[in-house]
């Protein structure tokens, strides 16, 4: 196992960050750490980076744990900060050299050359970092987090406000260093783990809400129906809950409600509805159960989006 | 620590502040000594430095203070601390490398001072009638100062991510240690408290020093001194941790 989290807790004050997390990831596995904002994900990371202690609970890193073994975790750990913080004034091979003194490479100036080819960074070297476009800037901070050949990569945010080309390019990146590393990426972006995962472990107000394959959240997730109907007239949510099945009902304004239901048959119990109250009818479309409406039903903010 | 260190000593050389830093300190020191009528080493007619000696300490604390403000204020505000302190570095290893790297450029600033040592010697009558006990002395006295400056300015720099807070509660400590405190010991009302506190002023020492007799106690005391903030700074490190 190359991290293994055990009842990990973080209490700040009287807010409890994360409380009680455990999951384990495999040598070589590439796991999507998925939450909204402010779900406890970084928090997790900067435990596992050993920048934070935890409040309680153990976890290991390639056997070695956070607390009583932090040296030995820094140097398994390659971690890519949220915001990627970077020291503006110094150059990309000059900041990278920096990096593999810290990390203990012996060859420094071969290795800088070895990570600037496999991040492609080769046109910009010879730059300030704060000449760097954001694209490039995020290069160089996985290079700096690669540098010293770590077992497993820690990237926080890798893709976030980045413009989709170069989101392209970054997950392209990472999907190539999972080949022989483990990683584990934190995003909000439901599609960027399906484009790179092959497991999602989900967050929640500090609770793991799911912990699986993709694929298995799917199928589980499969019963649920959601259903876009426009009315011609203004309804309320009250009544509208009363559908058969009906869970959650979502105001979308211009008279359109978005539906979720339980059972196979809650489009026909919508139409069924406004049948008997004399309601008029737009539109009524089924959508597909996509991962956003997984992540949604997970993270229990159904209303708020 | 020695990568952190030539990474500091870098930035401060591609900056301009080395070069400000040395440039205002010979100038201010060299203008008194020199040319500024009053108190010059001709007025005087003393082949002595103490014109220099009395106002080194103050320049070194505006100095020291703007060398130190952006040693952690500037890694917080960038957020490159955190991936500093989560590389295999220790805490103590990364405070000792900006201390020394600050410390480095206040010994550079000193260096060139060591011409005027050579001008007074010459000028003197007979040549080469000058202190030199005291003389060095005072030197000793004057690096040990500049770590005690550097070590209260990482501290404060520490302290906050705001440049210019870290520069004025750098300025406000050393002035009290180095002022205030001795200050304490004129207070006739207080007669022997009084003088114990004088004793941990910076002052004290530093004069004590440039009377040109080593005595291990200054030296001690100035060593323990910059340690505790050095000290206080770990603390501080440590403290997201709680």
């Amino acid at each position: 196992m190359s991290i293994e989290v055990k009842d990990l807790s973080k209490i700040y004050g009287e807010q409890i960050a994360v409380n009680s997390v455990s999951f384990s990831i495999g040598k070589g596995e590439i796991v999507g750490f998925l939450g909204p904002n402010g779900a406890g994900k970084s928090t997790t990371m900067k435990m596992l980076t050993c920048y934070i202690p935890p409040t309680s609970g153990t976890a290991n890193v390639c056997g070695f744990d956070i607390t009583d073994k932090s040296m030995e975790v820094r140097q398994k750990v390659g971690y890519l900060p949220e915001h990627n913080p970077l020291y503006l004034d110094m150059y990309v091979k000059e900041y990278l050299a920096f990096a593999a003194n810290l990390g203990g490479v012996q060859d420094v100036s071969k290795r800088v050359a070895s990570v600037i080819e496999q991040t492609n960074l080769g046109r910009e070297q010879h730059k300030q970092l704060g000449q760097l476009s954001k694209g490039y800037r995020q290069r160089v901070g996985l290079a700096q987090a690669m540098i010293h050949s770590p077992e497993v990569l820690i990237l926080d945010e890798p893709t976030s406000g980045l413009d989709p080309n170069q989101v392209i390019e970054i997950r392209d990146l990472i999907r190539n260093l999972g080949k022989d590393k483990t990683i584990m990426l934190s995003t909000h972006i439901m599609q960027e783990v399906e484009a790179i995962c092959d497991r999602v472990i989900i967050i929640d107000r500090g609770n793991v809400v799911a912990d699986d394959k993709l694929s298995n959240l799917r199928q589980a997730a499969g019963n649920a129906q959601r259903v876009r109907v426009q009315f011609g007239t203004p309804q309320s949510k009250a009544k509208l809950l009363e559908i058969e099945g009906c869970t959650h009902a979502a105001d979308l304004g211009k008279n359109t409600w978005t539906l979720s239901g339980e059972g196979d048959n809650f489009r026909q119990a919508v139409s069924h509805f406004a049948l008997t109250n004399n309601l008029e009818v737009l539109e009524l479309v089924s959508e597909k159960n996509s991962l956003e409406e997984i992540f949604r039903n997970l993270t229990g903010n159904v209303d708020h989006i | 620590m020695w990568t952190i260190y030539k990474k500091e000593i870098r930035s401060f050389l591609s900056s301009l502040i080395a070069y400000v830093v040395i440039i205002v300190f010979l100038g201010t020191t060299g203008l008194f000594m020199w040319v500024i009528k009053g108190n010059t080493v001709f007025d005087f007619g003393v082949a002595s430095m103490q014109v220099m000696f009395d106002l080194a300490p103050y320049v070194l604390i505006f100095l020291v203070s703007a060398v130190t403000m952006r040693s952690f204020s500037e890694e917080r505000r960038l957020g490159t601390m955190e991936s500093l302190t989560t590389r295999p570095v220790s805490d103590i290893s990364i405070i000792m490398a900006k201390f020394l790297a600050c410390l480095t450029l206040v010994l550079f600033a000193l260096l060139p001072t060591l011409i005027y040592y050579f001008s007074i010697d010459r000028l003197g009558n007979p040549v080469g009638n000058v202190d030199t006990g005291a003389m060095w002395g005072s030197y000793t006295g004057l690096i040990l100062l500049g770590a005690a400056y550097t070590s209260m300015g990482i501290f404060a720099s520490s302290l906050t991510d705001n440049q210019i807070v870290a520069l004025i509660l750098s300025m406000v400590l050393c002035l009290f240690f180095y002022i205030v405190v001795g200050m304490v010991g004129d207070i006739k009302a207080l007669d022997a408290i009084g003088k114990s506190v004088e004793w941990f002023g910076l002052d004290y020492h530093y004069y004590s020093l440039s009377r040109g007799v080593l005595d291990t106690r200054d030296v001690l005391f100035m060593l323990s001194f910059s340690g505790v903030f050095i000290w206080l700074t770990k603390t501080v490190f440590e403290s997201r941790k709680w």
